[in-house]
């Protein structure tokens, strides 16, 4: 039997004595496409960094493809939010989209002519070939974040976790993101963590909120009772693009 | 500058600034693209407890401050990964208590050695030949393992979470930079001197930066400025007859304000350049 794509197994996780996440249980199968919700300081990142392996937790079990984090990190992809990004630093975008291959080659020989053939196709992938000379300080936002797609696609990732996806890109890249993703998830697991609920395309095909705690059904409906444990106050769920999902209007307010 | 060639301590000087700019160079660039320039400034001068030990205790003084400043980058090392918050107050403390170890041990010393000036200023004129070859191991040490693990360099120094995730072991390599920042350190105050350390260290880099386009050029291109800011500060000050690790630093500093010039009206005439006519 597959392993489960990620399982989180009663995860608390605190920093300076604070609890960040309290008792968090996460199930996803592979070939999922999950989008985890909550506004900022609910936790999402740190979630995402338990996932990632660069944090451990307090208490409880990470577990991605089966295994302990750090030892798949030649298999998962990760994509960082813009803002963390120094632009003085002198790379170029090929440089970048190479930085992908680490997990698999390059951490102590070179890359090889294969690892600049990943590289070549995830740019060419995200248009951004053309590009590849250019410092990465000279990109528009949503440029950088097409490259920092095409670095995580290069390291051919069974799962691809991505944060805050539409928060740089520009808006005519936004329905391409999402049928990339689309056509990405028709092979790899998909988690994108948000705090903005227009990253409910209709492709996502299940959603958690999260609040320290973790509110969390195995279906594609998020419902009024979920965002307002997670978000503390009303939020307007907006139904454009997502015909099929199960919501109920907010009183006015 | 041709007949100075015939001294000794000139050319020994000359290959010293030569082999200090090729470890600070590269070592500098990283602790300019990591951000850890006040702890490159916090081993330097905590060096000086180095000194005050090996005084005291009657052995090497290079040997002192190497070894006491590797253990003091080590603790740097723990303390920044495990309290970034409170990391700058703890390398403010470690520098000025090094120092003032240094300043007690030395009272404490029988035998006051006059050279002590020489630790903080410098003294690329008395350069024996037995140090030049302690500089060259310094240099391949650095080499080698820069070239070693560039790319995982590369990728923790511009993207540290990204790193992580993709199992680059960060925490080893930080502890491996400032170690070797500890020994580069060493190195330079041989040339400078400790209070003059940060400056050889980064001014190189900060304006290699902007003229870059990969890490590795930024490094060359270090090596390059720091070779002729450490030549042409040592002809000044043999010529105007000045302290050498002053003037070197000195001619660093002209550069670091002109780059800045330089780049101000380039950015001026760009604008200028894209405007509609």
């Amino acid at each position: 039997m597959q392993p489960l794509a990620i399982e989180v197994k009663d995860v608390w996780f605190s920093y300076d004595g604070q609890p960040v996440l309290r008792a968090v249980n996460l199930r996803i199968k592979q070939g999922e496409f999950l989008a985890i919700l909550g506004p900022n300081g609910s936790g999402k990142t740190t979630l995402l960094k338990l996932m990632l392996g660069i944090v451990k937790p307090s208490m409880g079990t990470v577990r991605v493809l089966g295994q302990e984090p750090s030892s798949v990190a030649d298999r998962i992809g990760y994509v960082p939010q813009d803002t963390n990004v120094n632009k003085d630093f002198p790379i170029s975008v090929m440089d970048v989209a190479l930085m992908g291959r680490l997990g698999h080659a390059g951490r102590s020989r070179g890359y090889s002519a294969d690892d600049g053939r990943r590289a070549r196709e995830a740019l060419e992938k995200v248009n951004m070939w053309e590009y590849r000379k250019r410092p990465i300080g000279k990109l528009s936002g949503g440029q950088r974040q097409r490259v920092f797609i095409a670095r995580a696609l290069t390291a051919d990732p069974q799962i691809l976790f991505m944060d805050e996806p539409t928060a740089s890109v520009d808006k005519e890249f936004q329905s391409e993101l999402y049928d990339f993703l689309k056509e990405l998830n028709t092979s790899a697991t998909v988690v994108v963590v948000s705090h903005d609920l227009s990253v409910l395309s209709s492709y996502v095909k299940s959603v958690a909120c999260l609040n320290q705690t973790l509110y969390f059904h195995d279906s594609a409906e998020i419902t009024q009772e979920m965002i307002d444990m997670a978000y503390h106050c009303p939020v307007d769920l907006i139904a454009h693009g997502l015909p099929h999902r199960v919501l109920r209007k907010h009183e006015e307010h | 500058m041709i007949e100075a060639l015939h001294f000794e301590f000139m050319r020994n000087a000359l290959l010293a600034g030569l082999l200090t700019s090729i470890a600070c160079g590269i070592i500098g660039t990283l602790v300019v693209v990591n951000r850890i320039v006040f702890i490159s400034g916090g081993i330097a001068h905590a060096a000086y407890g180095g000194v005050g030990l090996a005084f005291f205790l009657g052995i090497s003084p290079i040997i002192g401050a190497a070894g006491f400043s590797l253990l003091i980058s080590a603790i740097m090392a723990l303390v920044t990964l495990k309290n970034k918050q409170r990391a700058d107050t703890i390398i403010g403390v470690l520098w000025a208590v090094g120092m003032a170890l240094g300043i007690i041990l030395i009272d404490l010393s029988s035998g006051y050695n006059v050279d002590l000036m020489s630790y903080l200023f410098g003294s690329i004129l008395a350069v024996p030949t037995s140090d030049l070859l302690l500089m060259g191991a310094v240099d391949l040490i650095v080499l080698v393992v820069v070239a070693m693990f560039y790319n995982s360099f590369l990728a923790m120094s511009f993207d540290e979470e990204f790193a992580l995730a993709a199992g680059v072991p960060v925490k080893t390599l930080y502890f491996v930079l400032l170690g070797m920042m500890a020994f580069v350190v060493v190195m330079v105050i041989r040339v400078v001197g400790l209070i003059l350390v940060i400056a050889l260290l980064t001014i190189p880099p900060y304006i290699a930066e902007r003229y870059s386009q990969s890490l590795r050029g930024m490094m060359v291109l270090s090596v390059v400025l720091s070779a002729i800011f450490s030549f042409l500060g040592l002809w000044l000050s043999y010529f105007f007859n000045l302290t050498s690790g002053a003037t070197i630093i000195m001619v660093a500093a002209f550069f670091f304000f002109a780059s800045l010039v330089v780049d101000r009206v380039r950015s001026r005439s760009g604008r200028d350049s894209t405007a509609p006519a």
